[in-house]
């Protein structure tokens, strides 16, 4: 089937955040039959903070993430199964089960200024003959040019495919645009855009970096995700439809998908609230949310302010200990402010 | 007390912080540095400092140890270069503290398990996250078991060397294995992250510990607070940022079902004597070494004293010549 650029879809692994990261092997099977069925090129499954990631600082796993790609592998016919993999919390070395499971995509995601700690990570993926795809997160916090640096590092590695990752979902329609056009015109390889939904863009960017010349578009059906959630995959197809670009996805069968397997799962998040939308705003790591919000009730203080304070210290993705701390002074701040009035 | 000679190997940047804070000891006295390149201004900086420094290595190095009485070197080059030269300086005699992740010896933290380490010819100082985490770790187990451990180390992404960065997955299981084999933990998880921001970020390290049913909350925050007291004592800027922070479970770790979980937030600032301050994961490693240094000094010259009772006449002296700090 013709299509104009290659869709992942991440249901299953940044949709995990939405779910605290407790999917179960049966709603994984659903799950990838569903998207299987309805021609989804490719789906990324693994904790939401990549391979390694069950961990006190970000959510310990339902269920181990490699019982769960094993349970995909099951019921796949076409799909290609991704994995997301960050330096830092995974190990290279967590690569080679995956490939031995089935995993055909290895996405490795760095900051978006620190891609030479991705080196080893992408060469292991090359040898075990799957692609790499170089991930550039937050990269609102870094210029076009800047950008292209480091994008072009990931492709000297040996990626396939390198993405501009909003993951705060802060990019607006330019800002999206200009650097998915840098790395296009500086990059020999594929470029992609993972798009968040704080500023309710997501599509909107998804198509102005496909205008661009993007091969390779992220979602997560019902917008499942960190945060104010991703851009939702049924909407993004249908919207790529009525302009005449050619997904290779069955629009119905996206739609039921999201409608009749991953909406029952009753997410606590992926919608545009007071908190989805400071983080946006504020530029602020998607995944932090639902940590920001047990640490603003366990220490008695707004999750506005902890993301906002952690906006201002320019936290990168990962840093979800530092939450705790951000809330534990606030609560202190706030108790001396009222011992002196 | 006469000092202890001890040496240098590797001329690169912690080379230099290290030959700095050694020339503050009172009981390590450096003696010489040797490097690679003849043009490297870590030598240079060295011969300033009044060093004796050349470009010819390890080789150099050895054929004068008896005379220069070198019977501690501190290993600063890289894994490769350490494990080739682990056996050479054994036979020499000196005793090496490693601070590449070569693990040829024994991990070490100095407030944890030096004590038990100070016979071996070679002890390796793990990873600046292993040096800052692993004490709390085993300040929390030595009052209760610890079914998991799991830390987080952040640091300022110029503080990063080159080597660091194309190695984190050595990073990550070094300092895993150091939370175990040092800090006690049945099972132990590292987390590294690098961050850009300017100014740069100091050194941060969060420390998660499960704790078994029945955990004393009071007993383990002491046992922590004493700890990272110990441990400043050596590294001046390390604190925590606040009271350790206890969460009741229950929670399923990797390690195996915990009643409930202390977490401990802790920065390190650095002492800036070659180093920005903001690097204290790299002060950490040098300022830990050279306690480590001293300590062997001391130990030596007990065994030296216990070995020659005649030749000391009471006061312990530094041994002289390398054989006779081989265990």
């Amino acid at each position: 089937m013709k299509r104009d650029f290659r869709l992942t879809d991440s249901t299953l692994r940044d949709g995990s955040h939405a779910l605290a990261h407790q999917f179960t092997p049966d709603q994984v099977r659903s799950v990838v039959s569903a998207l299987d069925a309805a021609g989804v090129p490719v789906i990324e499954i693994s904790h939401g903070d990549g391979l390694g990631g069950s961990s006190f600082n970000y959510g310990f796993s339902h269920t181990d993430e490699r019982e769960l790609l094993r349970a995909a592998a099951e019921v796949r016919r076409t799909a290609k199964l991704a994995v997301l993999l960050v330096p830092g919390i995974g190990v290279a070395d967590d690569l080679h089960e995956v490939r031995e499971i089935g995993v055909d995509v290895a996405r490795i995601a760095v900051h978006c200024t620190e891609a030479d700690i991705s080196e080893q990570h992408i060469g292991l993926a090359k040898r075990l003959g799957m692609e790499a795809v170089g991930f550039l997160m937050m990269a609102h916090m870094t210029e076009p040019k800047e950008l292209t640096e480091q994008a072009k590092l990931l492709e000297g590695y040996g990626a396939d495919c390198v993405y501009v990752v909003d993951s705060a979902g802060a990019l607006t329609i330019d800002g999206a645009r200009a650097r998915v056009a840098a790395l296009k015109a500086n990059l020999g390889c594929q470029v992609g855009l993972h798009a968040h939904n704080n500023l309710s863009l997501a599509v909107a960017n998804s198509l102005a970096a496909y205008e661009e010349g993007a091969d390779q578009l992220d979602g997560c059906t019902t917008g499942l995700g960190a945060g104010a959630g991703n851009c939702p995959t049924e909407v993004l197809v249908a919207a790529c439809e009525k302009s005449g670009i050619a997904t290779g996805v069955d629009p119905f069968g996206v739609m039921d998908a999201a409608q009749e397997t991953v909406r029952p799962l009753k997410p606590t998040q992926g919608i545009i609230d007071r908190d989805g939308l400071i983080l946006g705003y504020a530029g602020v790591y998607g995944s932090f949310l639902l940590h920001a919000q047990r640490a603003a009730e366990r220490f008695g203080v707004p999750t506005a302010d902890i993301l906002l304070e952690l906006g201002r210290r320019k936290a990168v993705g990962g840093q979800e200990d530092m939450i705790i701390d951000v809330a534990v002074e606030l609560s202190r701040q706030a108790a001396a402010a009222a011992a002196r009035s | 007390m006469p000092k202890v000679p001890c040496a240098i190997v590797g001329s690169g940047n912690i080379g230099t912080d290290l030959l700095m804070k050694l020339q503050r000891s009172p009981l390590l006295e450096p003696v010489a540095m040797v490097g690679i390149d003849p043009t490297s201004e870590g030598l240079a900086r060295a011969r300033e400092l009044g060093v004796e420094a050349s470009p010819e290595g390890i080789d150099w190095l050895l054929e004068r140890a008896a005379h220069l009485g070198v019977a501690i070197l501190f290993e600063a080059t890289t894994a490769r270069v350490h494990a080739a030269a682990a056996p050479r300086y054994r036979e020499a005699g000196i005793t090496a503290v490693d601070l590449t992740p070569a693990h040829v010896g024994p991990l070490v933290v100095p407030t944890v398990n030096l004590e038990e380490h100070l016979g071996e010819p070679n002890v390796n100082m793990i990873t600046c996250g292993g040096q800052a985490t692993a004490p709390v770790v085993a300040a929390v187990s030595r009052v209760g078991p610890v079914p998991y451990a799991e830390i987080v180390s952040t640091v300022a992404s110029l503080s990063a060397g080159l080597g660091t960065r194309q190695n984190v997955d050595e990073f990550t299981r070094t300092t895993a294995r150091s939370l175990e084999e040092v800090g006690g933990a049945a099972k132990g998880k590292a987390i590294c992250i690098f961050n850009p921001a300017d100014p740069p970020i100091l050194m941060r390290n969060t420390v998660f510990c499960a704790l078994a049913d029945g955990y004393d909350e009071a007993a383990v925050a002491a046992s922590i607070e004493a700890m990272v007291a110990e441990v400043a004592e050596y590294v001046p800027g390390y604190r925590l940022k606040s009271p350790p922070v206890f969460d009741p479970g229950p929670y399923a770790t990797p390690g195996g079902p915990a009643a409930g979980r202390v977490v401990s937030l802790l920065e390190v600032e650095g002492a800036g004597d070659w180093f920005p301050p903001y690097a204290g994961n790299l002060d950490i490693m040098t300022a830990s070494a050279v306690r480590v240094g001293e300590a062997l000094s001391m130990a030596a010259g007990t065994r030296f004293l216990r070995n020659t009772p005649a030749a000391c006449g009471g006061a312990p002296s530094p041994p002289r010549t390398p054989q006779e700090v081989t265990p």
